[in-house]
Parts: structure tokens; sequence; C-alpha cells
């Protein structure tokens, strides 16, 4: 297959891309060097030296053992690969490094472009608490809580009781849905201090920061984009409220309930924010939305002053094909672009959301035995086939072994189609068709999930899945 | 005096030793914590007993099933 001749400065400006990344996301950005005719380099650890990611790229360079402290977090290890392979640039895709102010200065301290934000950006809106103080000079609304320098027992507890029960404890260098504490109860707030400390201590910064806890909550972010000149735009919106211990599980675009006006004013919040921090390339900001009573006259209703900002997250997100579908864009295409200088590729009048597109993440993971992760080998593994308004992006093959080493996402498949109820049909019947031999993983569950009567009617907030999960998953004979 | 024989779920690395030798346990006692796919699991006493001997350190890579520790129940 011939390669397409490579634009002269994206070539120029990037080439050869080393991706600092494995499994689907690290195929992903590969297949879009591909497209544009882009050399681009793999890089892998001992765990994933058969991997499909190395398959993806051109060429690949071994970065160190498995343990992700000495390879895919380890920036030395990727800089001398970035050396010894001629790369220019860099695309640190999702997790592992992306989000690492140190190692987008290391990138470019080298002399490769860093594609993503500038080092300041990400540091930013890195703790939870800067964006907090950010969002407030950019005059965006947060969830009202504690982010002080304060951090003894008794100021916390006291800073929790004028927010008002139920609260949440989250560590500010936090993410994924760890270092995050539900406290009901004053009575039950010391332990939930303590046990929010321990797990902060594992991201190296014990901080933490309290909010106010939306009972039922919608989680709505917004994609946006900047470049080097001044432009920023928003791509719309995402709803991820289908989550379990605080991970997503299935993501939409459009999200239910959208109005246009809203979708506006999020869209001018989240361009506020990336001007605010000197942002560049993709980012998304994460708001949660008040979902209103279970079975009260508001629910489902979305309203501007019941949508607070969170965070930020200054990378590609896991999710981002929703926004793909929906807009006709290639994402990693645009951060290519950013990052070799160029101006945005369109207007924001000129993008359009067409459709509803979802997406389910497929795990190694154990729905019966309480989603305990299922290391293995794919004995035997077949995906749906692609095409037709379906999408699928695998990091797997048949014959792989999936390690203990990382995260357990193998795929995630993506249906759109012209309205909401045919995209969950459609993707609840492409994950039926799903088959793998050697692990378990949560296929059938997730079909199981968009078939509730919650799931169709948009009945959703970010403990549907969890409550729902009872029902969906008996429990399996020994 | 029943020797019993704690074995891990998974597939995981062992990520903190929370036990040893010696130490008495109550049913449900955490031994130790393993770590796969970037969670945390715990390996607990399955009865009450004296901890005789832990079969592996920190870091070590342990297979489904494999034995972790012994217990005198």
């Amino acid at each position: 297959m011939a390669s397409p001749s490579p634009e002269a400065p994206l070539e120029a400006s990037l080439a050869p891309v080393l991706i600092a990344n494995r499994g689907e996301i690290a195929c992903r950005v590969a297949a879009t060097c591909r497209r544009l005719g882009l050399p681009s380099v793999a890089v892998y650890s001992d765990a994933d030296a058969g991997a499909l990611h190395v398959a993806a790229a051109d060429r690949a360079e071994r970065i160190g053992p498995a343990a992700p402290r000495e390879s895919y977090l380890n920036i030395e290890a990727i800089l001398a690969a970035a050396r010894r392979s001629g790369a220019r640039s860099v695309h640190p895709g999702y997790g592992f490094l992306s989000e690492n102010a140190d190692f987008a200065a290391a990138c470019e301290a080298a002399g490769l472009v860093f594609i993503g934000p500038p080092a300041e950006a990400i540091r930013a809106m890195g703790g939870k608490a800067a964006a907090k103080a950010v969002a407030r000079r950019a005059g965006v609304p947060a969830v009202p809580g504690y982010d002080g320098e304060d951090q003894s027992d008794e100021r916390l507890a006291a800073e929790a009781e004028a927010i008002g029960y139920p609260v949440m404890i989250k560590a500010v260098a936090g993410g994924g849905g760890r270092g995050m504490r539900r406290v009901a109860r004053p009575g039950d707030f010391a332990a939930a201090l303590e046990g929010a400390r321990r797990e902060a201590a594992a991201f190296g910064d014990t901080r933490l920061l309290l909010e106010k806890l939306v009972s039922r909550a919608r989680h709505i972010e917004v994609q946006v984009f900047a470049d080097a000149h001044g432009h920023v735009v928003h791509l719309g919106e995402r709803d991820c409220s289908l989550q379990r211990r605080n991970q997503k599980l299935v993501e939409e675009s459009p999200a239910p309930g959208m109005t246009a006006a809203l979708r506006e004013e999020l869209g001018r919040r989240a361009v506020a924010l990336a001007r605010a921090v000197g942002y560049r390339g993709a980012g998304t900001v994460e708001f949660v939305a008040d979902a209103g009573a279970e079975d009260g006259a508001d629910a489902g209703a979305l309203a501007a002053d019941r949508v607070w900002f969170i965070e930020m997250n200054t990378r590609l997100q896991v999710e981002h094909p929703v926004t793909e579908m929906v807009t006709g864009l290639d994402l990693v295409e645009w951060q290519l672009r950013i990052a070799a200088g160029a101006p945005l590729p369109l207007r924001q009048e000129e993008i359009r959301l067409e459709g509803h597109a979802v997406e389910a993440r497929l795990c190694a993971e154990d729905p019966a035995r309480n989603f305990l992760p299922s290391p293995g080998t794919l004995a035997a593994l077949a995906l749906p086939e692609p095409g037709g308004g379906l999408r699928v992006d695998a990091g797997i093959r048949a014959g792989d072994k999936v390690t203990p080493f990382y995260d357990p996402m193998l795929a995630k498949v993506i249906v759109h189609a012209p309205d909401r109820a045919a995209a969950l049909a459609g993707l609840a019947a492409a994950l039926r068709r799903a088959r793998v031999e050697g692990i378990r993983w949560n296929a059938g569950f997730l079909a199981d999930l968009l078939d509730t009567p919650e799931m169709r009617e948009a009945a959703i907030d970010t403990g549907l899945a969890e409550r729902l999960r009872p029902r969906l998953t008996p429990p399996r004979a020994a | 005096m029943a020797e019993v024989s704690v074995t891990s779920e998974i597939a995981a690395s062992v990520w903190k030793i929370q036990a040893g030798p010696g130490d008495r346990v109550e049913e449900g006692d955490v031994l130790m914590i393993l770590e796969s796919m970037k969670m945390e699991i715990p390996v607990t006493a399955p009865s009450a007993g004296r901890v005789t001997a832990i079969l592996v350190q920190e870091g070590q890579a342990v297979e489904e099933e494999q034995a972790v520790a012994t217990l005198e129940a």
C-alpha cells in the first residue's frame, strides 16, 4: 500500500513522530500518521515486544522492563529512544506521561516538538486546586468547595461543614477516579480523610481538596482546540455519565438533553479557560451537571446555573472518537497540524455536529467477580467488523497476552447513527457479536447496560451503572 | 491446627506486604495488597490464625492461584 506523500511543513517539523504510549491509543495515533504519510516510531516495554502497537508504527524502540515506571513513565528512556530513532516530535497519547509538564518541557529542551500544550499550561491545569483558581480568574463557575493551603484535619472538617454534606474529598494531584472519597455524614469525615491522605500519597502529593457532592450528577465535557495563533474553538460536548469506580464506561455525543444555547454557553466557558492558560492543541474541559431529582419534573433537564467546571484534561481523551464521528474530523490530525504551527483548520461556525455517536470501553475484567481484572492470553478474539457507522479502535489481536502491568482497556467500540436510539441499539448489537476466549471481559455487561430502559430514556447519572450492576450481572456458577 | 495456604486470585504483582510470620490475624484481615491492571487487590486471611510464612516479596509477579502466604488456623 503506497503512503500518500506527506505535506512538506508537517513532515519537516514533526517526522518521524515518536508515539510515547501503548495499546489502542498508540495504534490510533500511528494510523493518522500513516494516513498523512508521516513515519512513526513506537516504543515498547519488554511485556509489549510483540504488541499490536509495535507493528502499527514504522519502527520501534525498546524502552525498558514491563513495569510502567521503568518504561512508559521513564522520561529518560523515551528521550533516548527519540534520539536513537531521529524522531522530531513526540505524541504522548493519554495516561502515562501525557499530562506530565516535566516531560513536555524535557521534550522541548531536547529539541523535540511535544504534540500537546505548553508545559506551563499543563502545570496551570495540572492540579485540581490550581485549575479552580484559573476558573475563578476566568469567570467560569466551579463546584463549591475548599482548595486552600491549610490542610489541617480541623480546618478541612470545618470547611466540609460549611460546604454542607455530602462532600467529596479529592487528592489535588489525583485522577482517573483514584484518590476520591465520598463522605455522607460528619461522623465519617475523619476516617475518610485518613484514607484519602493515604491514597493521595501515591500521587506524590498529599494535599486534598473538598467539593460539594452533587447527589445526581452527570459528567459533561467539552472538547477544545487552540492553535499557536490565538484561535480557540470547541467541538461540542460528550456525556460520560456511565461510570464505574469513577472511571468511564460509555461516552456519547451530543449529551442527551443538550440545547444549542447551553452548548454555546459551555463552549464559551471552555474556550475562556483555554485562553486563560495560553492553551495549545487538544484539551477537554470537564463539567459536572446536576441531573435533577430522579423522578422529579426536572429529571434529565440541564441548566446553565447547575453546571460547574471540575477540571481540564490537557491531552487527547480516551473518548475522543465520539467527537470525531459527530464532527467528521480527525482530532489526531488536528493535533499534528497545530503542533507543526498551522492555524486551526476550521472556524467555530464551520464546526457542525451531525447524528449521535456512542462509545463503549471493552476491558479485560470480570463483571461477575466485581470487575476484577482478568489478565491472560487472548486464545481467540473476534471484534465487531468496522464499517457503516461502526468503528473499532483496538490495541490487541488474537494470540496477544494481556498482562497485569497496564490498564485493562483492550479496545473501544463506537457507533455513529442518525439518532441516539439507533446508536445505542447498534452499539449493543455490535458488542453482542464480539467474542473472546482466554480472558473475561465486559462486552456482555456493556450491551446489557445499553439496553436498559434507564439508558434508552437517558435517565443517566454517574451512579447509574453501579446501581444497575446487580440486575445485569448474575453471579456465575463457579 | 491446620495449615492453610493463601493464594492469589489473579495474576498480579505484589505491591505491599502488610503481615509477617508470627502475626495473629482475624478472618478478613489484609495480608498483602496486589496490583493488577492499575487496580489494588487485597489478599485477606481466609480464617483467623497465625501467619507462618509470607511466600512472596514486594514487586514480585504472581500467577493466578499461586500460594502467597500460609496460615496456621
